[in-house]
C-alpha cells in the first residue's frame, strides 16, 4: 500500500500548482482552473485521510468529497458566469485590465 | 382746588403746537385767566381765614420717592404768602399775555411764543405754591428753561442766542449752590417739605436741629444752608456778582422782559428767600440778626447801588429798565434782610406792577417808533403817544418812589427797616443813595424819550388798544397798590404775619416815620430835579455826548461800560474755562487717546501674531497632516487595485503565515 504521505504529497503538489496558477495567470479562466485544481487537491486530501483514518468503511469521507465536488461545480458555474458578465463589460478576459472598481 | 392752578396753565402747552395763532393766544390767555380766577378764589379763602382770626396754612403733601425708610415728598401749600404771589403772578401775567397779542402780532412764531409763555406761567405758579423745596427746585429749573427759550426766542440773532445761553449759565451757577443747600437740608432734617404738621423743614423742630448742627467757619448748618439757598436766589434774581445776565436778557421780546425779568421770574429768587425765611431767621437773637440775613442785606444793598449807577449811563431804553430791575431786586433782598418777609414781599408786589408797566410802556414806545430802542433817537413822544406817556409817567413816579404812588410806600418800608437796623447804618445810606439815583436815571430816561424834539426816523404812532389797556390797568395799580402798606394801615404786613390790621392815622406819628417820609420824598424830589435840570426838555442830538458825559467823562465811560463786570468775568472765569477746555482737549486727544491707541495697537499686534501662528503653525500643521493623510490614503488606495490576483496573492500569503504560526505555536 502506498503510504499516506504519498497521497498527501501529491495533493500538496497539485494544490501548490493550482495556487500558483490562480495567483499568477493573466487570464480569468485560467485562474478559475487553478481554483478548481486547489479544490480537487483538497478533495484528495480528504479521501486520503478517510482511507487511512479510523473508520475507512463508513461513508463519511465519500460524502464529504461528493459535497465538495458539488460545491466546486456550483462555484465554477458562478465564477464562469461572473467572468462572462465582466467580459461583456470590458471585452477582455485579461485580469490585469480589470482593475476598475467603478461600476 | 389748589393743585389745579398751575396744572391748567401748563396743560395747555401740549395742545399749543399748531400754526393757528388765534387759537394759541386764546388758549394761553384763557388758561391764565382761569388760573387767575382760581387764584382769586384761593386768595379769598385765605383772606377769609385771616379776617376771622385763624391763619390759613393748608398743605397737600404726597410721597414721591421712597428709599428705605426715607421718603422724598412733594406738595403744595396755600398760605397768605403763596396766595398773594399767585394773584400777582396770574394777574400781571394775564395782562402781559393780552399785551403780547398786540406786540407779537407781526411775528411769525406767534404760537411758539404763547406756548413758551404758558409753560413759563405754569412753572412760575409751581414755584409759588410748592410746599417742598424739591418741587420748588424742579419748577425753578423749568422757569429757568423757559426763560432761556424766551430770551433766545429770536434765536437767529446771534446776540439773542448768546444772551439766552449766558442767562442760563449764570443762573446755573447759583443753582449749583441751591442744590447743595437742598441736599444738605435733606441730609440734616430728612425732609424737604416746608410745612408738614410740625415735621416740615421750616417748622421749629427741624430748625432747632439745624441750628444745633455745626458747619464750617463757626456757622451753624442753618446759616450755611440758608446762605447756599440764597446763592441760588442771587443767581435767579440778579444780585451782585451774578447779575450780568439780566441786561443781556433784554434781547428777548419786550413782553418777555416785562413778564419774566421784571415781575415774576426774577421775583422768584426773592420769593424763595421769603419762603425759607424761617431758616434764614433761625436763631435770631432779639433785636439782632442772623448771619444769613446780614449777607442778604449787604448783597441786596450793594446790588441796589451798583445797578443804579450803571443805569444812569445806559442808552438803550430796555437796558435802563433792566438795570433798574437789578437795583430794585437789591432793594427787595435788602428789605427781606432788614425788615422781614412782609417788607421785602411788599416791594416785590408793587415792583411787579410798575416794572411790568414800565416794560410794557417801553415796548409800546419801541413798537411806536418802529423797533427803535436807543433813547437818543426818541423824543417828544408825549404828544404822539399820550396814553403811553401817561401810564409810563405813573410807572416812573412809582418806581422813583414819589409820594403817594405805590413805590413810595414799599420803598419807605424798606428804608424804615434799614434805619432801624442795629448792625450798621451802611445799608440805609446806600439805599437812600440808590433812591436818589433811581429818580435821577428815570427822569433822564423819560426826558430823553418823551420830551424834547423827536430825533428818530419816520413817524411815531400810538400803540393799539390791546397794548395800551393793560398799561392803563397796571398804572391804576401802580398808583393805588401802595395804600395796602402805609404805616397807617399796614394791611400787607398784617396779612402776611397773620395779625389783624387796623386803620389808624396814629401810625403816621410813630417815632421817625414822618421824618423818614419827608427825607425820602426830599431825596426823590432832588433826584427828579437834578434829572430835569440836566436833561429835561433839552433834546441833544443822537451823536452829542450826554450832559453828564460832558461833566465827568471817565466816570461816564466806566458807568456806560457797565463797570466792567462782564469784562472781569471774561478775563477770569471765561478765560480759565477756555484754558481748561483746551487742557481737557489736549488730555483727551493726547493722553487718553494715546492710551487708547496703545491698547488698540497692542491688540492689533496680538492679532497679527495670532494670524501668523495660525497661518504657519496651525494651518501648516493641518495642511501637512492632510497631505499625509491623502498621500497615505493614496498609498492605501493602491491596495484597492481592483486586480483580483493581487488580492488572491495576499490571501495566500496570509494563509501561509497563519499556518506557520499555528504549526509553530503547537510545537513549542
Amino acid at each position: 500500500m502506498t503510504p499516506l504521505a504519498g497521497y498527501l504529497l501529491v495533493a500538496a503538489l497539485v494544490f501548490a500548482i493550482g495556487l500558483a496558477g490562480a495567483l499568477t495567470r493573466r487570464n480569468a479562466i485560467l485562474v478559475l482552473i487553478g481554483i478548481e485544481l486547489m479544490l480537487n487537491a483538497a478533495n484528495l486530501n480528504l479521501i486520503a485521510f478517510w482511507r487511512f483514518g479510523p473508520h475507512p468503511e463508513a461513508l463519511t469521507g465519500v460524502m464529504f468529497a461528493v459535497f465538495s465536488i458539488a460545491v466546486a461545480a456550483a462555484e465554477a458555474a458562478v465564477g464562469l458566469g461572473l467572468v462572462i458578465s465582466i467580459y461583456r463589460h470590458v471585452r477582455t478576459a485579461d485580469l490585469d485590465k480589470m482593475n476598475r472598481m467603478k461600476g | 382746588m389748589i393743585p389745579a392752578v398751575p396744572m391748567v396753565a401748563a396743560g395747555v402747552i401740549a395742545l399749543l403746537k399748531q400754526p393757528r395763532r388765534r387759537a394759541a393766544a386764546a388758549l394761553a390767555i384763557g388758561s391764565l385767566a382761569f388760573s387767575l380766577l382760581v387764584a382769586l378764589a384761593a386768595f379769598g379763602h385765605v383772606l377769609g381765614g385771616w379776617a376771622s382770626g385763624h391763619a390759613v396754612r393748608e398743605s397737600v403733601n404726597f410721597t414721591w420717592v421712597e428709599f428705605g425708610s426715607a421718603t422724598v415728598d412733594l406738595g403744595w401749600v396755600l398760605d397768605p404768602l403763596s396766595a398773594v404771589m399767585m394773584v400777582m403772578v396770574t394777574f400781571v401775567g394775564l395782562l402781559i399775555f393780552i399785551y403780547s397779542t398786540g406786540y407779537m402780532a407781526h411775528d411769525e412764531n406767534f404760537t411758539r411764543f404763547f406756548c413758551f409763555l404758558s409753560l413759563f406761567a405754569g412753572a412760575m405758579l409751581g414755584v409759588v405754591i410748592a410746599n417742598s423745596l424739591l418741587l420748588l427746585f424742579m419748577c425753578w429749573e423749568l422757569v429757568g428753561l423757559t426763560s432761556y427759550l424766551l430770551i433766545g426766542f429770536w434765536f437767529q440773532k446771534p446776540s439773542a442766542a448768546a444772551a439766552a445761553k449766558k442767562a442760563f449759565l449764570t443762573t446755573r451757577v447759583g443753582d449749583v449752590f441751591f442744590l447743595l443747600g437742598i441736599v444738605w437740608l435733606f441730609a440734616q432734617t430728612g425732609t424737604l417739605l416746608f410745612y408738614n404738621n410740625g415735621a416740615g423743614s421750616m417748622e421749629p423742630l427741624a430748625l432747632g436741629g439745624l441750628l444745633a448742627a455745626p458747619a464750617a467757619l463757626g456757622l451753624s448748618a442753618a446759616s450755611a444752608i440758608a446762605l447756599l439757598i440764597f446763592a441760588g436766589a442771587a443767581g435767579k434774581s440778579g444780585q451782585l456778582p451774578l447779575h450780568v445776565w439780566l441786561p443781556d436778557a433784554m434781547e428777548g421780546p419786550t413782553p418777555v422782559s416785562a413778564l419774566i425779568h421784571a415781575a415774576t421770574m426774577v421775583a422768584a429768587g426773592v420769593y424763595l428767600v421769603a419762603r425759607v425765611y424761617p431758616l434764614m431767621q433761625a436763631g435770631m437773637p432779639t433785636g439782632g440778626t442772623t448771619t444769613a440775613l446780614t449777607v442778604v442785606t449787604w448783597v441786596g444793598a450793594s446790588t441796589a447801588v451798583f445797578a443804579a449807577l450803571i443805569a444812569v449811563a445806559q442808552n438803550d431804553i430796555k437796558r435802563i429798565l433792566a438795570y433798574s430791575t437789578v437795583s430794585q431786586l437789591g432793594y427787595m433782598m435788602a428789605g427781606l434782610g432788614l425788615g422781614g418777609v412782609a417788607v421785602g414781599m411788599f416791594h416785590l408786589i408793587t415792583h411787579a406792577f410798575f416794572k411790568a408797566l414800565l416794560f410794557m410802556g417801553a415796548g409800546s414806545v419801541i413798537h411806536g417808533c418802529h423797533e427803535e430802542q436807543d433813547i437818543r433817537h426818541m423824543g417828544g413822544l408825549w404828544k404822539k403817544m399820550p396814553v403811553t406817556f401817561a401810564t409810563y409817567a405813573a410807572g416812573m413816579l412809582a418806581l422813583a418812589g414819589f409820594v403817594p404812588f405805590a413805590g413810595f410806600w414799599s420803598k419807605d418800608a424798606i428804608l424804615e427797616s434799614a434805619q432801624g437796623w442795629k448792625l450798621s447804618q451802611g445799608p440805609f445810606f446806600m439805599l437812600v443813595f440808590g433812591a436818589l439815583l433811581t429818580a435821577f436815571y428815570m427822569t433822564r430816561q423819560v426826558s430823553y424819550v418823551f420830551f424834547g424834539a423827536y430825533r428818530g426816523h419816520g413817524h411815531a404812532h400810538e400803540s393799539p388798544r390791546v397794548m395800551t389797556s393793560p398799561l392803563a390797568i397796571l398804572a391804576f395799580f401802580a398808583v393805588t397798590l401802595g395804600f395796602l402798606g402805609t404805616p397807617a394801615w399796614p394791611w400787607f404786613r398784617s396779612f402776611l404775619s397773620d395779625r389783624p390790621a387796623r386803620f389808624e392815622l396814629a401810625g403816621f406819628s410813630e417815632p421817625g416815620i414822618l421824618a423818614l417820609m419827608l427825607t425820602s420824598t426830599g431825596v426823590v424830589v432832588a433826584g427828579l430835579l437834578l434829572g430835569w435840570w440836566l436833561y429835561g426838555n433839552k433834546s441833544p442830538r443822537a451823536d452829542e455826548p450826554d450832559a453828564l458825559e460832558k461833566a465827568m467823562p471817565p466816570v461816564w465811560r466806566a458807568l456806560r461800560d457797565r463797570l466792567y463786570v462782564d469784562e472781569l468775568y471774561g478775563a477770569t472765569v471765561i478765560a480759565f474755562y477756555a484754558w481748561f477746555a483746551r487742557v481737557a482737549d489736549w488730555l483727551d486727544r493726547r493722553v487718553w487717546g494715546g492710551i487708547v491707541s496703545l491698547v488698540t495697537g497692542f491688540f492689533g499686534l496680538w492679532a497679527k501674531f495670532n494670524r501668523f501662528l495660525d497661518t504657519y503653525w496651525v494651518d501648516g500643521a493641518f495642511d501637512k497632516g492632510c497631505e499625509e493623510l491623502s498621500s497615505g490614503g493614496g498609498l492605501v488606495a493602491r491596495v484597492q487595485s481592483g486586480r483580483v490576483q493581487t488580492y488572491l496573492r495576499l490571501l495566500a500569503l496570509a494563509v501561509v503565515v497563519l499556518a506557520a504560526i499555528l504549526i509553530w505555536s503547537s510545537h513549542p
